[in-house]
């Protein structure tokens, strides 16, 4: 009797199991909508940011280059590079340190992509524009200073 | 909101460059319509992903901060000229538009 009941309770297990399996499978694409990191884009904040970026205290790093003009005279459209010179970086991230909300982006690189990231932003006021950097699992940042004449966050 | 997105791939040694220039008008919802001065919705890319022949290259995340009409430009180790670049994207309405380039 006992023994029946512990077969049941594997086999519900076992289906239970396969179950979540194939739904994983499945899912992906949608699954990859709904991760979208909605924590971080809406924080107000730079701490914040980085905590939903799950990158709270990352080192300062002079392998990471952000290449932006010093003076930004159109705030709406700010062109930015980051270049970073870590081996196995894994992960990108921009933030606009001023912005109402500041990530602006945070970009997985995997397959061969080197540590390069060209966009072009918006920013609301000078600011520092910083770059965070995940590589065998620690993060790194580095930020440079963009001058903005006219704002490009709303009118 | 199938508007057309441009890819240009080109080799440069072993990399392959990409550059992506996506239609969009990236709305933040906090901007303020002039004639109305009412908010105008949030509507902006959420996900962009690239793969090249199949294999994602990169997966990004971004938000209402990246300008109008996104330009997005990254480099991938390894392929050949003649290999198939796409990328994908989806806005915060749902909305999701694809385009394809042979690396040159």
């Amino acid at each position: 009797m006992n023994a029946l009941r512990r077969n049941v309770l594997k086999g519900a297990a076992g289906a239970g199991a396969v179950a979540v399996a194939v739904a994983a499978g499945l899912l992906k694409p949608t699954q990859a909508m709904a991760a979208w990191n909605k924590s971080a884009f809406e924080a107000k904040n730079v701490g914040d940011a980085m905590k939903g970026l799950g990158a709270s205290s990352p080192a300062d790093s002079k392998d990471i280059i952000i290449k932006a003009p010093d003076i930004a005279e159109n705030g709406a459209v700010v062109p930015v590079e980051v270049t970073s010179g870590i081996a196995g970086t894994t992960s990108i991230a921009i933030i606009a340190e001023k912005n109402g909300t500041p990530l602006i982006g945070n970009y997985n690189l995997s397959g061969g992509t080197q540590g390069f990231i060209s966009t072009r932003i918006k920013m609301g006021q000078t600011s520092l524009v910083r770059a965070v950097v995940n590589a065998g699992g620690k993060s790194y940042t580095s930020a440079k200073e963009v001058k903005v004449t006219i704002g490009g966050c709303g009118g | 909101m199938a508007e057309p997105m441009r890819i240009r791939a080109t080799m440069a040694g072993d990399v392959a460059d990409v550059k992506v220039l996506m239609n969009h008008p990236m709305e933040t919802g906090l901007r303020k319509d002039a004639k109305t001065g009412q908010l105008v919705p949030a509507h902006f890319i959420q996900e962009v992903t690239a793969t090249i022949n199949g294999a994602t290259v990169l997966a990004a995340e971004i938000g209402g901060g990246v300008s109008k009409n996104p330009y997005l430009g990254f480099k991938v180790k390894g392929p050949k000229a003649g290999d198939k670049v796409v990328v994908n994207w989806t806005d915060n309405k749902g909305d999701k538009n694809s385009a394809e380039a042979t690396i040159g």
